[in-house]
């Protein structure tokens, strides 16, 4: 990467820093939702522990909660920014200085891994002393397990993003709902055999499966499965590379048709 | 003076529309020239042409002396732009947005070149002011800073008084006949006001649906019209272009 470049995505990194200090509820909004998703989730989770005990004891349940919801921050992270472009009607002034498409991409990304890391840092402290859980117990596959959802989390944004670019703030709403498509097939609370068959198959190109898979295999049997993590790090650079080709293309789409200037609300 | 900017046969159509026919211009280095046309003209989709914004659907623009439209990111390093039609971030304070916009542009020292900007354009009573508590016309002061944060060679301005009061309207003017005289720069200006053209442009460029149907110095254009008013120049191309 030349240092120009790297100029460029610092100079975008700081816009969204800029944004994210110059509002202390939205800094608290970040943590405050992985923070109330682990405080119902432990509950549920103490609550079937007492008829299934190896579910408050593996801490299975506020585990794979925590996991899914970097997947979630990720993708809202990253959508939420490139979003501020399109309100606030920049996207005209950055792509008129030399900023390169992939240069965006990398700033989005770069901000969305910071506002994860403030949301689910928190969450996954106060796990420790409310619910005796701590994350952070799995030691390395954890932070495969994270990763891999954040590269998906970013996979999905590069998806949405393009279309953003493409047909406007109409479609806004696919930021909140094309994460909660996979999330059936991700098998997240219960394991891939729950599914029929036909969408076991589907479940099979989604990498997020292999993740819990892998995640429970560990909590559970005290087993680590390389083998499913490398099935959702290979599905894992396809789905992004396929998204860094759609947004791509979109915004080269954008530009055929002039919509880099009427991005505004 | 060496040629900056040059189009040759250039066309955008979307769709059935053909929104810029076959348009031929050049602007000379160190000029202030004028793009006027009624409204639906054409103006505003040669800028973003001109800009990179937007793909022509054939033809070729130079900037530069480089072909624009395959290679546009080390012209863009020389050019920058204001325009009625994009913001800068509300959220961010005029400091932080002409900080970003510095290193977009990959200026060296930022602090200095935000510094001048802001004595340039006397921002300094609200440069830690975020955007959205400003006035329409102290934005516009600050999308000129960000248009002149990195010394442009060439500057696109469309209508850059619009939400001006008239005293700033008049000092921006007279900026920007400075700029050109001190820089030598180059600046194409879309612009509805015909008495800011005559007190700003030497040349003018007309269009009249998406074609450029008169091109030329002012005073030629006073003769060749035989009036004393842009105003009066521009009624008489549109009523005699069909």
């Amino acid at each position: 990467m030349k240092n120009s470049s790297l100029v460029r995505i610092q100079a975008l990194l700081l816009r969204y820093l800029y944004v994210l200090r110059s509002s202390w509820p939205r800094i608290i909004e970040i943590s405050y939702w992985p923070t109330m998703q682990l405080i119902i989730w432990g509950f549920v989770s103490l609550h079937f522990g007492s008829s299934q005990p190896e579910i408050s004891t593996s801490g299975i349940l506020i585990s794979v909660v925590l996991v899914w919801d970097s997947l979630f921050r990720s993708h809202v992270s990253y959508t939420l920014s490139f979003l501020e472009e399109m309100w606030s009607r920049n996207l005209g002034n950055l792509f008129v200085a030399p900023l390169r498409p992939w240069e965006l991409m990398i700033s989005l990304a770069s901000i969305s891994l910071i506002r994860t890391l403030i949301g689910m840092i928190p969450a996954a402290l106060l796990a420790i002393p409310f619910f005796g859980v701590s994350v952070f117990d799995m030691g390395f596959p954890l932070l495969a397990f994270f990763f891999n959802l954040v590269f998906t989390g970013w996979a999905i944004s590069q998806f949405v993003t393009g279309i953003l670019i493409r047909y406007g703030l109409g479609a806004e709403s696919l930021t909140w709902v094309l994460p909660f498509m996979i999330a059936p097939v991700s098998c997240i609370y219960y394991p891939l055999s729950t599914l029929p068959l036909w969408l076991q198959e589907v479940a099979s190109v989604i990498p997020t499966s292999y993740v819990f898979e892998g995640m429970r295999a560990l909590l559970l049997d005290g087993q680590w499965r390389a083998d499913l993590l490398w099935s959702a790090l290979s599905l894992n650079l396809i789905y992004f590379l396929l998204g860094m080709v759609s947004f791509l293309l979109s915004f080269s789409s954008a530009r055929k048709h002039g919509l880099l200037l009427q991005s505004g609300e | 003076m060496g040629t900056i900017l040059e189009t040759s046969s250039l066309i955008k159509d979307f769709g059935s529309i053909r929104a810029v026919n076959g348009l031929n211009i050049s602007l000379q280095s160190a000029s202030i020239t004028g793009l006027l046309g009624g409204n639906g003209a054409g103006k505003t989709t040669t800028l973003s042409m001109l800009l990179g914004l937007l793909l022509p659907s054939s033809g070729t623009i130079k900037i530069f002396g480089g072909d624009f439209v395959k290679n546009r990111y080390s012209a863009l390093r020389k050019l920058n732009f204001s325009s009625p039609y994009v913001d800068l971030p509300q959220r961010l304070t005029v400091r932080e947005n002409l900080t970003v916009y510095a290193k977009l542009y990959g200026l060296k020292n930022i602090e200095s070149a935000v510094d001048e900007m802001t004595e340039t354009f006397r921002l300094n009573d609200y440069l830690d002011r975020r955007l959205k508590k400003l006035s329409a016309g102290q934005k516009t002061r600050v999308s000129l800073a960000k248009a002149l944060i990195n010394r442009p060679e060439l500057l696109l301005l469309d209508e850059p008084t619009a939400s001006l009061d008239p005293e700033t309207a008049a000092w921006v003017r007279k900026f920007l006949i400075n700029y050109q005289n001190e820089n030598q720069g180059t600046i194409l200006l879309a612009s509805h006001d015909m008495q800011e053209v005559e007190q700003l442009c030497g040349n003018v460029l007309l269009m009249k649906q998406g074609e450029l149907v008169e091109q030329g110095s002012i005073k030629d254009l006073y003769k060749k019209y035989a009036c004393n008013s842009m105003k009066d120049v521009f009624f008489n191309v549109n009523s005699s272009v069909k």
